[in-house]
């Protein structure tokens, strides 16, 4: 019978918790049967990217009731042919850790903590911070009086986290505000 | 990349110089693997054995910060005993081109320097025309001021003995790599250069490429499968976000920033494009002012018009010369000059040089807006160690993010792939998109100065600006659009369809891309390609390893760029085994070639390197601020006082910033005699902000450390596991001391110097595991880029009585 690429991976995936490699000249209706009781059984096969260096490394996502129940290398994808490093294998606890940041937060001036808000209040409070900033130290003259329109005085920077499409969003944006100081890790 | 990930099993000897790659970019190294089990030659030069050393037919330690001496060495060694592809450097590259007399060059300094200004003025960097204002050439390359006689001078001082001396390489262990190296200049041998921070981050960053530019030319190795110049790009969208020009200096698709004195449209298309009087010279550049008034077309749609300037004016303009870049901000933040400002998916408080510097310079800003998976050193500097937070007055506003999986979109990678990634799950609580938090924060914006005006209002509101995020939408604005029917060949296209090709972009208004590079990604014929995921390849294409029906590739889906140097001037593969085009019975086959025409000796052919306005390689490269050819200079903080190629110690033209917190070591200084270099781990990422919160990465590797060779430790009385205190001039560092003979002491003239390595992905966030590496790290940078010099500083390590920082 055909075996392909992907049930290849599925099989010697399982063999790990103790089924022989051999088995897949005999007869590989077993570990197909083993196979539908692990964990991603009837879960949603998505394909996303690792988020660090830019192999690019292609990984599959099981998603089962909207919930991230395992990842791994995507087999198909040329590149990576389903490998990962440990940090691209760590997709699941990245995902899942406690320590990630559920609610905007704001810290006052001179506060000692943090309070938790929401994107409405936050949203607008930044930008009443930015128009200020804006309204006030937009510089519309050079000292030779040629036009500048630019805002010295806020920045931004960042990142090569964003997609292509949200890089051109930050772009435009910060294009838009006239700000000049613009950077991220391309530059480190 | 030139290439991209897969061609590099088609390298017979690879490069790895300024890059861990096995461990840094793990999954790419089994193409170098593959390689190799076929018989290639991978050569590893660096400071420190590592795993990449470990998988190298064989490894070669130098001298953090003196690539370019090692680099001479070889472009010496090539030139002298004939190891270059001599068709291909006389026929692509400018070796025949006849330079200015007025250039020169002479103890370390070209002509044109001004030591006042610190800064070179270029007009003898320049070529002598004929009267049909073509570059004169020399085709033999015996005229005494040709490129290749000027390059064969310039680096007739690079003698084994006198690099040896610098690099702390054997002149046995330099022979081997410029022998076994070198033996890939014929037509159907390939050698790839495979590079990462190791070369940027030095205060001579852009010519250590260059250098190996120079190698890969005369070697005959750009354009061709298994060639090229490879930066392997550590961050995970770095390619994307760069074309999309998250920076001061560029616009979307690699346009200047707009000056002062570029005040009128017109101005800025004049001084930006260049002109060839060349027929065989495609000048690709020519085309700018399509590429340029489609994005202010993206950018301000129906607002923009030939009458208006396309909105030209409202952009903003920066000084001539003015450096915008993360080294003068925080500089100008620490001196007060910045009031607010967002920080997105970044941890500067970490990953710049001179932490110290930079945090309390962010003490400064009024408020600061800051995006992230977890707290990080930067969204929570106000509580940093040793600070009371009560007297810190900036407000934070903390936004939590969605990562990769969370969202759906597009990425590059090295290979210039555009690759889409789907959202697997809802993002964690509350979190969002950077595009839902930017385009909701603008609109928030915009009705404010719809409803109470301000300054300038219409530099905010003439732009074509969404209700809400929407990914693909943006994929599809990147892409473009006509804006008017439009007819292209013999296919007609109506207003608010795809633009298929950059081709079909126009200087007046009638299309819309915001970056024309990306145009073709998404086409009325096709849909996304960018989703592709289809592995179908000619009999040609698979045995060199190209996908061209998997996603999409920039530009144009030509996965090799360069490729019209891959064959000869008739247009026949220099190597028919690895053919990457070929032109077969009138027209192209194999790899998307770099333009439509035919070969360069068809009367109608261009010259290979399209992007160069003279069509050429540049072995003379007028257009970097420090100089046409790489000299060697040593790093702004050195453990040497001279060295043997001129009298000039380091770059003359570094950048730096001088305040109380930007101290230097003085070349030589006794009490810091150790060079410090810095990299990472495979376990964590760049300053560590979201590897250290992921457990079992953590776990894999939890707490800084410093490696040192056993005599450096003997020396000063340190056992393997000690804690100790690496202090620069700027700041001290605890570590744990990993003694290693993975780090060797070097013999630089005469003397053992002394080399530590350290991580820098530790931060005091995450308890007792280390702090900022780069609090040891200088504000020095590279002159074209401003790239700090992180890679090579003076140290000096003594044992801890005690930990603070490290449990």
């Amino acid at each position: 019978m055909e075996v392909n690429r992907r049930d290849f991976m599925k099989v010697s995936g399982a063999s790990i918790v103790g089924l022989s490699l051999l088995q897949l000249g005999v007869d590989v209706k077993p570990v197909r049967a083993f196979a539908q009781t692990l964990k991603i059984e009837g879960a949603k096969e998505v394909v996303s990217v690792c988020p660090f260096c830019s192999v690019s490394c292609h990984i599959i996502a099981h998603v089962k009731d909207g919930k991230l129940v395992s990842t791994e290398g995507d087999p198909d994808y040329p590149i990576n042919q389903g490998a990962l490093c440990a940090k691209g294998a760590s997709m699941l606890s990245m995902t899942r850790n406690e320590h990630r940041l559920q609610k905007p937060k704001y810290r006052a001036a001179g506060s000692t903590q943090w309070e938790e808000k929401t994107w409405e209040w936050t949203f607008e409070q930044i930008a009443k911070r930015v128009k200020q900033v804006r309204d006030k130290d937009l510089i519309l003259k050079n000292d030779k009086g040629q036009t500048v329109n630019r805002l010295e005085s806020m920045f931004f920077i960042g990142t090569s986290h964003a997609d292509n499409e949200e890089c051109a969003v930050a772009a435009q944006m910060a294009r838009g505000l006239g700000v000049v100081h613009i950077d991220h890790q391309a530059r480190t | 990349m030139t290439n991209h990930w897969i061609d590099i099993k088609n390298a017979d000897a690879f490069l790895i110089m300024g890059s861990n790659a096995a461990e840094h970019h793990p999954i790419s190294f089994k193409w170098v693997l593959h390689a190799k089990e076929k018989g290639a030659v991978v050569i590893h030069v660096d400071p420190k054995f590592s795993r990449t050393s470990a998988r190298s037919t064989f490894h070669v330690p130098l001298r953090s910060g003196t690539d370019i001496a090692f680099l001479g060495g070889m472009i010496k060694y090539i030139i002298e005993n004939h190891k270059y592809f001599k068709d291909y450097v006389v026929e692509y590259t400018n070796a025949a081109f006849i330079v200015n007399k007025a250039f020169g060059f002479k103890d370390g300094l070209f002509s044109g320097y001004d030591p006042k200004t610190r800064k070179y003025d270029h007009t003898t960097w320049s070529f002598e025309m004929d009267e049909a204002g073509l570059p004169k050439r020399d085709k033999t390359l015996q005229d005494p001021r040709c490129v290749f006689q000027l390059m064969k001078k310039h680096y007739s001082r690079y003698s084994l003995d006198k690099v040896s001396s610098v690099t702390g390489v054997s002149t046995k262990n330099l022979l081997k790599v410029y022998e076994a190296y070198s033996a890939t200049g014929v037509p159907t041998k390939a050698g790839t250069v495979m590079y990462a921070l190791g070369w940027t981050q030095h205060t001579v960053g852009v010519q250590n490429i260059r250098s190996a530019c120079i190698v890969q030319l005369l070697l005959g190795n750009m354009g061709i499968p298994g060639g090229g110049i490879n930066a392997l790009r550590g961050e995970p969208n770095v390619q994307g976000s760069t074309d999309h020009a998250i920076l001061y200096h560029i616009l979307p698709g690699y346009h200047n920033v707009p000056i002062a004195d570029w005040q009128t449209l017109a101005d800025y298309q004049k001084a930006n494009t260049p002109l060839s009087k060349d027929p065989k010279s495609a000048n690709w550049w020519q085309n700018r002012p399509k590429y340029v008034v489609s994005l202010l077309k993206g950018w301000y749609g129906e607002n923009a018009s030939k009458e208006n300037d396309f909105c030209y004016g409202l952009l903003p303009k920066a000084e001539k010369g003015a450096d915008y870049s993360y080294m003068f901000l925080f500089d100008r933040m620490y001196h007060g000059k910045m009031r607010g400002g967002f920080i997105f998916g970044l941890n500067p408080m970490n990953s710049l040089a001179n932490s110290h510097k930079a945090r309390a310079a962010m003490d400064k800003l009024d408020w600061v807006v800051v995006s992230e998976l977890h707290h990080s050193e930067t969204t929570d500097n106000w509580h940093r160690p040793g600070v009371d937070p009560k007297t810190i007055q900036t407000e934070y506003f903390l936004l939590p993010s969605a990562h990769r999986i969370e969202k759906e979109g597009t990425v590059s990678n090295s290979g210039r792939w555009v690759l889409w990634h789907n959202k697997a799950i809802e993002p964690a609580g509350e979190a969002k998109t950077f595009g839902y938090m930017l385009v909701g924060l603008m609109n928030v914006l915009r009705d404010k100065y719809r409803q109470e005006g301000g300054a300038l209002p219409e530099a905010l509101l003439n732009h074509d600006w969404p209700k809400t995020y929407d990914a693909e939408e943006w994929t599809r604005r990147i892409n473009g659009f006509f804006l008017a029917d439009t007819k292209v060949g013999d296919k007609q296209y109506s207003k608010g369809q795809l633009v298929p090709t950059f081709g079909a972009l126009a200087a007046d208004g009638s299309t819309s891309s915001l970056n024309w590079l990306y145009t073709g990604s998404v086409t009325e014929e096709e849909g996304n390609k960018t989703k592709r995921r289809d592995p179908k390849q000619t009999a040609m294409q698979e045995k060199i390893g190209l996908f061209p029906n998997w996603a999409w590739c920039w530009p144009v889906n030509r996965r090799i760029i360069y490729n019209r140097a891959s064959v000869d001037p008739t247009g026949k593969p220099w190597n028919p085994d690895k053919a990457l085009i070929a032109w077969e019975n009138g027209k192209w086959v194999g790899d998307v070639p770099d333009g439509p025409w035919p070969p360069q000796a068809d009367e109608k052919g261009r010259h290979p390197f399209i992007m160069q306005p003279h069509g050429f390689g540049q072995l003379f490269g007028p257009g970097r601020v420090d100089g046409p050819f790489p000299e060697h200079y040593e790093p702004v903080e050195t453990p040497i006082t001279s060295h043997p190629f001129s009298k000039q110690l380091s770059s003359p033209v570094y950048k730096s910033v001088s305040t109380n917190l930007d101290q230097l070591a003085k070349p030589g200084n006794p009490a810091y005699p150790i060079v410090l270099t810095t990299y990472n781990v495979t376990e964590h990422w760049c300053g560590g902000g979201e590897t250290r919160n992921v457990p079992n990465l953590l776990e894999a590797e939890p707490q800084l450390y410093v490696e040192m060779s056993p005599e450096l430790a003997k020396e000063k009385g340190i056992k393997n596991g000690d804690g100790v205190i690496v202090e620069s001039i700027r700041g001290k560092v605890e570590a744990i001391a990993m003694v290693t003979v993975r780090i060797r002491p070097f013999k630089v003239q005469g003397k053992t110097v002394h080399l530590v390595g350290m991580p820098f992905c530790f931060g005091w966030t995450t308890p007792k595991c280390g702090d900022s590496t780069n609090r040891l790290t200088p504000s020095v940078a590279d002159p074209n880029t401003t790239i700090y010099e992180l890679k090579a500083c003076l140290v000096n390590v003594r044992k801890a009585k005690q930990l603070i920082e490290i449990a």
